[in-house]
């Protein structure tokens, strides 16, 4: 079994109205199935309400299934007495920083996660120091946080869950709020820690652009998982994911045009390197 | 008609310990039915910018002509600047508060002081125009998606009739086809209603793709103003100050690196593939 694992995972959303009777019920979340291998970089797309969020908040017990189970780590989330581990195994980082940095210094903010969990002090200032170098914020570890950049407060409170010796981080689309800058620095910080200390990464997003360098992609829609594979043949289907309400980045879809315009490229154009050295490949041949 | 910042300069907590200079003598001028993209760092003056625009902020030297007359006048009213110049804020659900769609919408022009029949009119009027759907009218604002949320917030300033529609950062969170449908309307009002937008933005393929007019900021100061394609080609200053250029403009100057004789410097898909398709005829 990976670390995470999902079988038939079904979560509602049920309104009552003023007497307890049930008003609505919004299936969030439709008899989806992961299955996600330790240390992989998995990416979750899907437009606004396709149930993206709901599943993330499943995979820290936030929220529990309300048919089907969910395993972290091999342990059941819809156990009471699981939460706490599963918590610990699966950290959370959300969209917008100021709302998850909590202490008015960085090194302390850090140290909140592992100090909850009753770690010895000396043992706090280790984590706190290694999981500051970690994203690049070591010399920042005495400012304040609301003088940090949005991309480096980003990095703070990937520190903080870092801190906390999670097996696997969820970020739930933590560069929607920042400049190209920041966007930049979040996603390198987490590849880094994705290949160095191989924690497993589950990243939903809204730019295609991140998710090319994934190892594996799940697209979203009404609850249910609609397509899976690896980016190369998940953006090679133009057309299905504009159906979904999605787009591919401006590599593959210049390389879309281009093909559908008469031009010999390969398949899966992902970035705008295999692109120019198609274009090229193209160009010598064309120039005989 | 015209803004004008003339040596414009702002300070928070001017003569305090944070004191911090936001503004730095900023001269511009922006022209009727213009559409302009502002792009810069987090921290470089965006939103302190706009928000003189309409008088919000006071700057501390400087000048700010609406239509040739001095918004810091005593006699000038700036509550009737404010309706003439609508500002969209970032998030702007957040702010929605009222008990339907329909009332949410009413409330800016029932404050401008017009009465129910009127304000509803133009309430109406502007719902459509940001492309709510009729169904929605008398929901909860809270009950919608996000991307409806933010056209119900956007047809709030609408219904106050601006001339110039400021919007920062309005796609912030959107999929990408709520990207695309906002800024879809937003350059649809430009060309009918013949309204000048401002648009801030940290994507720079959708102001490439957008906007005829790009100002960049940085500390505080203007410093690039003019159209992408120009804009675009000082990617690599732009990197200095934290931005870059949109994917296809590296991939242009790629082709060139490998030797392609190619021309232009495409700053969208659609340029990009016109000149690359140029090569092959």
């Amino acid at each position: 079994m990976g670390i995470i694992k999902a079988s038939k995972v079904v979560f509602e959303y049920i309104r009552r109205d003023e007497e307890g009777n049930v008003d609505s019920i919004q299936t969030a979340v439709d008899h989806v199935d992961l299955d996600v291998k330790e240390g992989d970089f998995v990416v979750i797309l899907g437009h606004n309400g396709s149930g993206k969020s709901t599943l993330a908040k499943q995979l820290n017990a936030l929220l529990v299934p309300s048919e089907g189970t969910l395993w972290v780590d091999g342990k059941d989330t819809k156990e009471r007495k699981n939460v706490r581990d599963v918590r610990r195994k699966a950290g959370m980082v959300f969209q917008n920083p100021d709302n998850q940095i909590i202490a008015s210094v960085v090194e302390e903010d850090v140290g909140f996660g592992p100090e909850n969990l009753g770690v010895p002090t000396e043992e706090i200032w280790k984590r706190v120091g290694e999981s500051l170098t970690s994203v690049g914020m070591l010399k920042f570890r005495r400012h304040s946080p609301n003088k940090l950049s949005g991309g480096q407060k980003q990095r703070v409170a990937i520190a903080g869950v870092m801190a906390m010796e999670p097996k696997c981080i969820v970020l739930d689309e933590p560069t929607a709020m920042l400049d190209p800058k920041g966007r930049k620095e979040v996603l390198s910080a987490v590849h880094e820690l994705n290949r160095k200390k191989g924690i497993t990464v589950i990243l939903i997003t809204h730019y295609m652009e991140e998710a090319v360098d994934g190892d594996y992609i799940y697209v979203m829609d009404e609850g249910k998982v609609v397509m899976e594979g690896l980016p190369k043949e998940i953006f090679s289907k133009v057309e299905e994911l504009k159906r979904h309400r999605l787009d591919v980045p401006q590599a593959t879809l210049l390389a879309y045009e281009l093909k559908k315009a008469g031009l010999p490229l390969s398949e899966g154009i992902l970035t705008r390197q295999e692109l120019a050295e198609e274009l090229e490949r193209c160009y010598v041949n064309y120039s005989k | 008609m015209s803004i004008i910042l003339n040596n414009v300069s702002f300070t928070y907590g001017e003569g305090t310990a944070y004191e911090m200079q936001a503004l730095k003598n900023v001269t511009l001028k922006i022209d009727d039915g213009e559409f302009i993209g502002i792009i810069g760092h987090t921290g470089s003056g965006k939103s302190t910018l706009i928000q003189h625009l309409n008088g919000l902020m006071k700057a501390v030297s400087g000048e700010i002509y609406f239509n040739g007359r001095d918004i810091y006048e005593e006699d000038f009213d700036l509550r009737e600047l404010r309706t003439r110049v609508g500002l969209v804020f970032q998030y702007p659900e957040h702010q929605l508060f009222e008990t339907t769609v329909f009332n949410d919408v009413c409330f800016g022009p029932m404050n401008q002081g017009f009465d129910k029949n009127e304000a509803g009119l133009r309430a109406f009027e502007a719902l459509r125009m940001a492309g709510v759907p009729e169904k929605l009218y008398y929901q909860p604002p809270f009950d919608l998606s996000g991307g409806q949320k933010r056209r119900v917030a956007i047809a709030g300033v609408l219904a106050m009739k601006p001339e110039v529609l400021i919007l920062d950062e309005p796609t912030a969170g959107l999929d990408p086809k709520g990207r695309d449908e906002i800024l879809d309307l937003i350059a649809g009002m430009h060309k009918s209603k013949k309204m000048t937008v401002i648009l801030v933005s940290h994507s720079m393929e959708d102001v490439a793709k957008y906007v005829q007019r790009i100002i960049v900021m940085d500390e505080g100061q203007v410093f690039l103003d003019g159209a992408p394609r120009e804009v675009f080609k000082y990617y690599k200053e732009l990197e200095k100050i934290g931005l870059c250029a949109p994917e296809v403009t590296y991939l242009m100057e790629d082709l060139k690196a490998r030797g392609m004789a190619i021309d232009g410097d495409a700053t969208t898909v659609e340029e990009a593939k016109q000149s690359i398709l140029k090569l092959f005829q």
